[in-house]
C-alpha cells in the first residue's frame, strides 16, 4: 500500500493523513466546493475536488470518488465514518476497480447494515439480542398484536436504520398504531427499504460498545469498552473508558461477546459492536458498526495504541502481533465532541469562526477540523472538533477535561462548550452515575 | 401583527402554507434543513399569513423573519 485516497473529510481526514505519514504511505484528499479552504484539503499530499457542496454530488458520488482514485494512482481508499462507510456497494466497487477498501468485506457491511440479519446472526451465534420480534409486519395491527405479546413500551425500528435515525418508542397499542405507518413510509424515504421490527425497550439503559480488531489470519481481538450513554438525540456527545458502570466479571463478558460476535461475521478490520445494557447489567447485542468510530481516540488514549495504523496494517494483509492479554486499560480517557450548535436547543450554528484557540496541555489531545476564518457551512455535521484527555485516574481525567474545556477559545459560531463543562461539573456524572436518559433529564429540571 | 423568526442558520426546504392561509397555534409552517437536521418553524399563535418572506432553497440568518401573520 503506497497511495491512500480518503472518501471523507474534516477531523477524521485529517486523523488518517496523520496515520498514513507515520506510516509512509501518501495520501489523497477528495473535497467538495465548500470543502476547499479547509485544512485537511492541504494536509493531505494530493487534493481532487469532486463536486458541489451537497453529500449526494461529491462525498457520496461514487463515480467521481472512483474517478480521483484512478486519476492519482491511489491503490487503496479510506472510507472513514459516516458517508460511505458503510455502504456494501461502495466497497463492492473499490474491489471491482482494484482498490483496497480499508474496512471489511462488502458482504459483512452488507449483513450488518440490515438490523434484521445482523440480529439474526448474532442469535444464531449465541450473542444475546434484545428481545423482540422481526418477522413480516405489514400492517399497524400486526404490529400491535406482537408488541401486545412482548409488553409495551417497545422500540418500532427500521431494518435498515442506524445511528440513531429510524428509530420510535410506543407505549401503548394508540400510539404504536400512529407511528407504525409513517415510520414505515419514513424508512422506505430515507433507506429505501421500509422492513420495521419490535424490540423490547430497556429502562434506564446503558449504551456500550466494545472495540474489536481483527486480521485476515483468524486472530481476533477486543480493545474494551467504551461508555457512550451520554446522548442528545439518540447521538453521541460524551465518551469514556473504561466505563464507571461496568465490574470486572462484566466487563470481560461483555468484551467476550463482541469477539463471538466478531467471529460469527469472519469480521476483518477495526470495527465496533454496540450494546444496551440495563440497571441489572444485563447486555444485548445492538448493531455493528462496520467502520472506524468517531470516538475511537477514547480507546486509543486509554490503550496506547494507534487505530488507523492497525486498519492499515490489516488491510495491506499483515497478521496481528498484539496480544488479547496485552490490552489494558492503562489510563482513563474521555472525549467530548465539540459541535457547532446552540448550547441550549442544541440547534446547529453554521457559520464563520473568528478565534480559534485550542487549549496546549499534556495529555490533551484535540482531533478538530476548523482553524480561525474556517467557515462552518451548513451541508455537513455540525462536529467541529473532539477534545480527548487522559488521566491516571478518572477524576483526574476529569479535572483535565474540565481545564481544558475553559481554556478551548472558539468564537463567531455557537458552540456546545457550556453544555460539556455542564455534564463533566455535574455530581451525578462525576459519580459516574448517568444512563443514555441523562440529559433529556438535566434538560426537564 | 405576529411573525415567525428562523430558530436556526440555514435552507428553507418547506413552505407548508401561503398568504391568505389561515393557521392555528402550533401549527408547523416552514421546514428548515441545516446540518443534516431538519426543523420546522411553527406559528406561535393562530392568525391569517399576510406574507411568506422566504422561498424554497433560500439560505436564512437565525432570528430572520420567515413569515408575518395578523
Amino acid at each position: 500500500m503506497r497511495k491512500v485516497l480518503i472518501a471523507n473529510r474534516g477531523e477524521i481526514a485529517r486523523r488518517i493523513i496523520r496515520s498514513c505519514q507515520k506510516q509512509g504511505i501518501s495520501t489523497v484528499a477528495v473535497y467538495s466546493e465548500a470543502d476547499k479552504a479547509m485544512p485537511f484539503v492541504r494536509e493531505a499530499d494530493e487534493a481532487i475536488h469532486i463536486g458541489p457542496p451537497p453529500v449526494p454530488q461529491s462525498y457520496l458520488n461514487i463515480d467521481a470518488i472512483l474517478a480521483a482514485a484512478k486519476e492519482t494512482g491511489a491503490d487503496a481508499i479510506h472510507p472513514g465514518y459516516g458517508l460511505l462507510s458503510e455502504n456494501a456497494t461502495f466497497a463492492k466497487r473499490c474491489r471491482e476497480a482494484g482498490l483496497t477498501f480499508i474496512g471489511p468485506t462488502p458482504e459483512v457491511i452488507a449483513d450488518m447494515g440490515d438490523k434484521v440479519t445482523a440480529r439474526k446472526i448474532m442469535r444464531d451465534a449465541g450473542v444475546p439480542v434484545v428481545p423482540g420480534f422481526e418477522g413480516k409486519m405489514e400492517t399497524a395491527e400486526e404490529a400491535i398484536s406482537h408488541a401486545a405479546q412482548m409488553g409495551y413500551p417497545v422500540m418500532l425500528k427500521a431494518s435498515a436504520g442506524g445511528g440513531g435515525i429510524g428509530m420510535q418508542v410506543v407505549h401503548d397499542d394508540e400510539e404504536l398504531r400512529q407511528a407504525f405507518q409513517s415510520a414505515r413510509g419514513r424508512a422506505k424515504a430515507y433507506f429505501g427499504n421500509d422492513t420495521m421490527f419490535l424490540e423490547k425497550y430497556v429502562e434506564n439503559p446503558h449504551h456500550i460498545e466494545v472495540q474489536i480488531v481483527a486480521d485476515n489470519h483468524g486472530n481476533v481481538l477486543h480493545l474494551l469498552e467504551r461508555e457512550c450513554s451520554i446522548q442528545r438525540r439518540h447521538q453521541k456527545v460524551l465518551e469514556e473508558s473504561p466505563s464507571p458502570f461496568l465490574d470486572q466479571q462484566t466487563r470481560e463478558q461483555i468484551c467476550e461477546a463482541a469477539v463471538q460476535a466478531a467471529k460469527a461475521v469472519n469480521y476483518t478490520g477495526v470495527g465496533t459492536v454496540e450494546f444496551i445494557m440495563d440497571d441489572q447489567k444485563r447486555f444485548y447485542f445492538l448493531e455493528m458498526n462496520t467502520r472506524l468510530q468517531v470516538e475511537h481516540p477514547v480507546t486509543e488514549e486509554m490503550t496506547g495504541l494507534d487505530l488507523v495504523a492497525m486498519q492499515l496494517d490489516v488491510a495491506a494483509g499483515a497478521v496481528l502481533e498484539l496480544k488479547q492479554e496485552d490490552v489494558k486499560a492503562l489510563r482513563h480517557a474521555i472525549e467530548c465532541r465539540i459541535y457547532a450548535e446552540d448550547p441550549v436547543t442544541f440547534l446547529p450554528s453554521p457559520g464563520t469562526i473568528a478565534d480559534y484557540v485550542p487549549p496546549k496541555m499534556e495529555h490533551v489531545r484535540i482531533d478538530d477540523a476548523v482553524e480561525a476564518g474556517t467557515q462552518v457551512t451548513p451541508f455537513y455535521d455540525p462536529m467541529i472538533a473532539k477534545l480527548i484527555v487522559s488521566g491516571t485516574t478518572r477524576a483526574e481525567a476529569i479535572a483535565r477535561a474540565i481545564e481544558a474545556l475553559q481554556q478551548y477559545e472558539i468564537s463567531g459560531i455557537k458552540t456546545n462548550l457550556p453544555f460539556l463543562l455542564e455534564v463533566l461539573q455535574d455530581e451525578e456524572f462525576q459519580q459516574g452515575v448517568y444512563t443514555t436518559q441523562f440529559i433529556q433529564r438535566k434538560r426537564i429540571k | 401583527m405576529k411573525q415567525v423568526t428562523a430558530t436556526m442558520a440555514g435552507t428553507v426546504i418547506q413552505v407548508l402554507v401561503s398568504a391568505g392561509d389561515n393557521v392555528g397555534a402550533g401549527q408547523d409552517v416552514i421546514v428548515m434543513e441545516s446540518m443534516k437536521m431538519e426543523v420546522p418553524l411553527q406559528a406561535e399563535a393562530a392568525g391569517t399569513v399576510k406574507e411568506v418572506k422566504v422561498n424554497i432553497g433560500d439560505f436564512v440568518n437565525e432570528g430572520d423573519i420567515v413569515l408575518v401573520l395578523e
